[in-house]
């Protein structure tokens, strides 16, 4: 969500002004004040929440150094402790994710705000949006009774016949693992991508549209050549936006990835992620070094994501300033 | 026709199905979701299910009552926390929000927003229940209240900044004073978007589960004690869908439907709120 462009109705600088014609009004400073101190919460509670992170996983930080980073052995009873594998899981059921999200979502925000009779925009986009009300949990409950028997007599078989030569494709297929995985996080990203970009297509000036469909361009070319270029930083910002959902996701891939401290190239394999790794063995981290070292993951996690949604919101604003984007709200 | 035209009309021809094929599978996805939860936990729901507790694993029969008090009592103690500093959070940076200060709000609820609830999770556990020695239902509350916060302030800030300009220029003009005229003129010109704010935020925190995980924890028996360990409907579906028996799977699909219709009144009441205001525009 970006910030209006109406002009802020009462600036800082107006404040001496105002106050010169009516006088303090005792009401309106403690009204000031109360809002100040609601507001100031907000950073207090970051700072409070990035020193507690910082405090907790101070011990396995000391301790592993940037090893911590590559190091592939988890192993909490000789107390030795490398994300390695998480952090592989994390970015790997990420990719996945997103090479079969990405052309749903935008397939979703073109046909909504080019092709799409006027009449089912709505409904649709209400549909899609009802997508990322789904609880994370229930998304994990369907996952292992549905999408998992449903992946392993159907869609695996093919996958194999076709790419079973390849080591991406490798081993047996048990169910939990990181196409599982992946492939529940991708529904769970696609009505974000698709709002944001549905924003960003929206936003895209009329005149380009009419420009290239003046010169005889099919609607496709039009949309193709003129309209995506157009928003293409903003296009990728709602992607990363979305990269940024996956990579924090819990429950639902808590449940379906097989939770394994391994790094494998098959997708067909368990895997672990970062999140799933403190979600499952945060109660029964025994050790102060264990618990120091989830509080790392979650330190790293936290860092990652902070920096990917910053990435994502730059591209938005590139196309969004000074456009209505944002103001639809929901 | 000449063989080049022909080839970018198939093309349109083409793509146009084919994005129309691609938001056809994203609503397909929807429907099995929601169909598979009615087709697998319609026939659980009964009496007994809302009004027994659980029993003990392996026997059959029983029910979540006290999931759904405990979801009810958590997140409405969540609101309790959450809805005054949220609200007054995007207040001010609609109001006083020009500044060095407000900028740093803004960027904050930002970062905040996108921060994984598993994270805020463990943050809450540091923060409450290893001070306090147990785990509680308030830790909980705290926790959801904190994924509430920033989301609560951008949208409330948002909706304020749409009050058009002369109403406020009304009612300063008449003497009334600042604080009056925001709270009660351009508050509840308002009131309409926040209050569908606090119900999209609401209906996020009652399906959350990473963040009970090690703050309300869970509890098999009843409880109505917010200093103790309390059940939710989330991690109650958690435990049960991940557990070895055929009857707690029956039993998670029914508690999947219950929370899964409580998010969607929620969401749905969301709109109507907004339509009473906005009315076709949206």
């Amino acid at each position: 969500m970006t910030a209006l462009p109406i002009e802020p109705i009462a600036t800082a600088a107006q404040e001496p002004r105002w106050r010169l014609l009516r006088g303090v009004n005792v009401g309106d400073r403690v009204y000031r004040g109360v809002l100040t101190v609601l507001a100031v919460t907000l950073p207090l509670l970051l700072l409070a929440l990035v020193g507690e992170l910082l405090v907790s996983a101070w011990p396995a930080i000391r301790r592993f150094g940037p090893h911590f980073l590559w190091s592939s052995v988890w192993d909490p009873v000789a107390g030795v402790f490398g994300a390695a594998p998480m952090i592989f899981g994390t970015l790997a059921s990420s990719l996945i994710a997103l090479v079969i999200a990405v052309p749903l979502a935008l397939g979703v925000s073109i046909f909504l705000t080019e092709f799409a009779p006027k009449w089912v925009r709505q409904p649709i986009a209400f549909l899609v949006e009802l997508l990322a009300a789904i609880p994370s949990v229930v998304y994990g409950l369907w996952g292992i009774f549905v999408l998992i028997p449903f992946l392993r007599s159907t869609v695996v078989p093919p996958l194999r016949a076709v790419l079973g030569w390849t080591p991406f494709f490798d081993g047996v297929f048990y169910g939990n693992s990181l196409l599982a995985g992946g492939v529940i996080l991708a529904i769970m990203i696609v009505p974000y991508i698709a709002a944001v970009s549905r924003e960003v297509l929206l936003a895209v000036p009329a005149s380009q549209r009419e420009a290239a469909l003046g010169m005889g361009a099919t609607r496709w070319e039009a949309v193709w050549t003129a309209v995506v270029p157009y928003g293409r930083a903003g296009l990728i910002g709602a992607i990363i936006l979305g990269l940024g959902r996956a990579l924090g996701e819990t429950m639902a891939v808590t449940m379906l990835i097989g939770n394994r401290h391994d790094i494998g190239l098959s997708v067909l394999q368990p895997a672990y992620t970062m999140a799933a790794a403190i979600a499952n063995e945060f109660s029964e981290a025994t050790t102060n070094l264990y618990l120091s070292a989830l509080f790392e993951v979650g330190l790293l996690l936290f860092v990652i994501t902070v920096v990917v949604n910053a990435l994502a919101r730059l591209l938005i604003w590139q196309v969004a300033r000074g456009t209505a984007v944002g103001s639809r709200a929901l | 026709m000449n063989p080049r035209r022909v080839r970018r009309r198939v093309m349109n021809g083409v793509m146009t199905g084919l994005v129309g094929v691609l938001s056809f599978l994203a609503v397909l996805s929807l429907i099995l979701i929601l169909g598979n939860l009615v087709v697998k936990g319609a026939s659980s729901l009964d009496w007994s299910f809302f009004t027994k507790n659980p029993v003990p694993a392996g026997e059959s029969g029983g029910g979540v009552a006290n999931a759904i008090v405990g979801t009810g009592i958590i997140v409405g103690l969540a609101c309790l926390i959450g809805l005054p500093i949220g609200i007054g959070a995007g207040l001010y940076l609609a109001e006083f929000g020009s500044g060095r200060l407000g900028w740093t709000v803004r960027f904050v609820a930002d970062v905040l927003n996108g921060t994984p609830s598993i994270v805020v999770g463990i943050f809450a556990w540091t923060w409450l229940v290893k001070p306090m020695g147990h785990f509680s239902a308030l830790a909980g509350a705290v926790a959801l209240a904190i994924l509430m916060v920033p989301m609560l302030a951008r949208t409330t800030e948002e909706m304020v900044r749409l009050v058009p300009h002369s109403l406020r220029e009304a009612a300063l003009a008449l003497g009334y004073p600042r604080w009056r005229t925001s709270l009660r003129i351009v508050a509840r010109t308002a009131l309409a978007g926040i209050v569908t704010g606090s119900l999209v935020g609401i209906a996020r925190i009652a399906g959350e589960t990473a963040p009970l995980l090690f703050t309300a924890l869970g509890n098999l028996n009843f409880s109505t004690h917010v200093l103790e360990p309390m059940q939710a409907l989330s991690l109650q579906i958690y435990q049960y869908a991940t557990g070895p028996f055929d009857e707690w799977h029956r039993l998670a699909w029914a508690a999947a439907i219950v929370l899964m219709g409580l998010v969607l009144l929620l969401s749905v009441a969301a709109r109507w709120a907004i339509r009473q205001r906005h009315g076709a525009a949206r």
